[in-house]
């Protein structure tokens, strides 16, 4: 799949979004920058599945709210920790290992476990994930089980 | 109907402050820069997200600019949850190879707590963190060699 | 209502400045200053809903960007003593 043309249309609807401007003129600025902005990007050789992952976009739309709503479950946790008075926290360090294939797999998927507030993952090393996380008691593993499965679903992969 | 937004407006604001307040306590009160990291993660998440919720719902009440707003809201949302994990992460592995001992009950509860030898000022406060044991390997001072190879 | 976030946002940005002040070390300042930066975006943002002028957001969409590229550049600076460093001063592999 070449991405060039994909690069250019988002770039463009952004372009036609945040000026929301529709004389002539500023159609042809657009078409213009847009136009060196990619050929610029190809020229450079980082127009590739990772950096623009758009065959992702179909499953993300299911990915994204149940994320939502993870980082959202995850901030009660977290709140309700802080706002005790004796504050409960057990930090420690926990591996976990990433079933996802590609590296673009498990860059989502180190980046979920960040972006919920209570884990945060100090470092990849080949599909092993060292995450920190603030109670140790409370990560037993089976939503960072879940958020596995789903990440290596949105990636394509056939879960196991 | 504009009552409900405005009921929800100020619901998203409100809950999205009170996120926001509890991840700065928590700054405060946590012990290392760890389990700091979770709160400032509170902070980048829901209390950023709720809030520019609240002001989306706000805009698409009010009417007017009704590409330009909802538009722009959703594209700083977006960018605040792409690049906050980056920048967590990218502190997180520094602290680690900077020497940091993450704080632990185990220490805490022996008396051996990192903050209390943490008196010393940046950025070598950091290194002072580091067992006696090693202190000359990962907490290799990175100015000094950093100034000789350039 | 706008007024009750911005004041509420001062309020955890004034917290975080004194975990930024406080230390102890120089990764507990890099994240305090990177949260008060994600702080002033969404304040920004609610300044130009309260005083009614949405143009305010280009500037928070600009200023979340700087804020991401600064708490990079501090951190790789304190890690490697250089900006352009490829590699770490002691040889090993930066990854």
């Amino acid at each position: 799949m070449n991405r060039a043309p994909w690069l250019w249309g988002i770039l463009f609807a952004l372009w036609l979004l945040l000026s929301w401007h529709f004389e002539p003129l500023f159609i042809i600025f657009g078409l213009f920058t847009c136009t060196v902005a990619v050929w610029v990007s190809v020229r450079m050789g980082v127009v590739d599945r990772e950096s623009l992952p758009v065959h992702l976009i179909g499953r993300a739309v299911g990915y994204v709210p149940w994320l939502v709503w993870e980082v959202f479950r995850s901030n009660v946790r977290v709140a309700r920790i802080i706002l005790s008075p004796r504050m409960l926290v057990d930090p420690s360090i926990v591996h976990f290992r990433a079933s996802q294939a590609t590296d673009l797999g498990r860059f989502i998927y180190a980046n979920s476990i960040t972006l919920t507030p209570g884990t945060v993952t100090t470092g990849v090393t080949g599909d092993d994930m060292e995450v920190h996380a603030i109670v140790q008691s409370e990560i037993d593993g089976s939503e960072e089980n879940d958020m596995n499965r789903r990440v290596a679903v949105l990636e394509g992969k056939d879960p196991r | 109907m504009d009552m409900a937004l405005t009921v929800l407006t100020w619901a998203l604001l409100m809950a999205g402050a009170f996120f926001l307040l509890t991840g700065a306590l928590g700054m405060v009160r946590l012990p290392d820069v760890f389990t700091r990291m979770h709160a400032a993660g509170m902070t980048d998440t829901m209390g950023a997200g709720l809030i520019l919720a609240g002001l989306f719902v706000h805009a698409l009440s009010a009417g007017d600019q009704l590409v330009a707003v909802p538009v722009r809201l959703l594209l700083i949302l977006g960018f605040l949850w792409f690049t906050s994990p980056i920048a967590t992460h990218a502190t997180a592995k520094a602290a680690l190879s900077g020497g940091v001992r993450p704080f632990t009950l185990a220490a805490a509860e022996s008396g051996d707590l990192p903050e209390s030898a943490g008196s010393g000022e940046e950025p070598g406060g950091a290194r002072q963190l580091t067992p006696p044991g090693d202190g000359s390997g990962a907490g290799q001072s990175g100015e000094e060699q950093g100034g000789a190879s350039s | 209502m706008f007024a009750v976030t911005a004041a509420a946002l001062l309020v955890a940005m004034g917290l975080a400045m004194c975990r930024a002040l406080l230390g102890p070390t120089a990764y507990d300042r890099v994240l305090a200053l990177n949260n008060i930066g994600t702080k002033t975006v969404v304040l920004i943002a609610v300044l130009g809903f309260l005083n009614g002028r949405p143009d305010f957001l280009d500037l928070a969409i600009a200023y979340a960007l700087i804020n991401f590229i600064g708490t990079i550049a501090v951190l790789k600076y304190i890690e490697y003593g250089d900006l352009g460093a490829p590699s770490r001063p002691d040889g090993r592999e930066t990854n």
